[in-house]
């Protein structure tokens, strides 16, 4: 019955300051609440068990891409934003587009919900012992993809530099 | 305890994809279009770790792991572009960048 409350308390929070991300005309607001919808999802990752996951989102994408994201803001000045209009010109034909690619979802969700039921009969206790599982799975099963994801975020990382770098020679 | 049902997650990983795709679509600044991309990517995890809950598997939170790891570096990445992009043409407005069109 908690979890039931706290998971539709949180919902509404990552949902309602979604839609205020999105509606925001200075990015600096945009960031602040894409900073409360990062944190609801946290807290969703709790109730679901997944405690290393809720750090992680903490730790990461508030510490780490919401800082990057406001450091970005104040090098490329707001007030030039703030003074062009706030949504682009097929603004029109994209939120219809959307609206039906939400409305096609909400129907397939609505008929095809029985089949989730099958998820239901898994035993919570797997999910124990979560960070450790986490490493054991990460270290163990997933040796290749780790390395793949080390490769991507070095590639990242030069890059950023070089697209950021203020003159190519 | 009884688990929270499988479809309450994703209807919310329905609500925020859709709203992310709305602000990718419609806005006009280069920075909130990036920000509405974190937004689908964290209705993504959350259909991962909602059916990670339900198989008792940590097999989607490792994918979770995965798809944030893509997110610093798509953040990095997309953020060095701005930078560049405000650099040469004093704009963060996506409507003005159309030099690729015709």
């Amino acid at each position: 019955m908690v979890a039931e409350v706290t998971f539709f308390i949180l919902s509404a929070l990552a949902l309602g300051s979604a839609v205020m991300v999105i509606t925001r005309r200075n990015p600096v607001h945009s960031a602040l609440w894409l900073i409360v919808t990062l944190f609801s999802v946290g807290g969703v990752f709790l109730i679901l068990r997944a405690p290393f996951l809720f750090a992680v989102q903490i730790i990461l994408y508030v510490g780490g891409i919401m800082v990057l994201i406001i450091f970005v803001i104040m090098l490329v000045s707001v007030d030039v934003s703030g003074r062009q209009q706030q949504f682009s010109r097929q603004w029109l034909v994209g939120l219809t587009t959307v609206l039906i690619l939400a409305a096609e979802l909400g129907y397939a969700l609505y008929r095809g919900s029985k089949g989730f039921l099958l998820a239901r009969s898994a035993p919570a206790a797997a999910l124990e012992n979560n960070t450790q599982a986490i490493g054991t799975a990460l270290y163990q099963n997933y040796m290749l993809p780790v390395e793949i994801a080390s490769i991507l975020l070095l590639v990242a990382m030069v890059g950023a530099v070089l697209m950021a770098k203020r003159k190519m020679e | 305890m009884m688990p929270i049902p499988p479809t309450w997650c994703v209807y919310l990983g329905t609500g925020l994809f859709t709203i992310g795709v709305i602000g990718v679509l419609t806005r006009r600044n280069v920075i909130i279009i990036l920000m509405s991309i974190e937004l689908i990517l964290n209705a993504v995890n959350i259909n991962l770790v909602a059916f990670s809950r339900y198989f008792g598997e940590v097999d989607g939170q490792i994918f979770a792991i995965f798809v944030i790891t893509d997110a610093a570096a798509e953040a990095a990445v997309g953020l060095g572009l701005l930078i560049a992009l405000f650099r040469n043409k004093e704009t963060v407005n996506a409507d003005e960048i159309d030099l690729l069109k015709w």
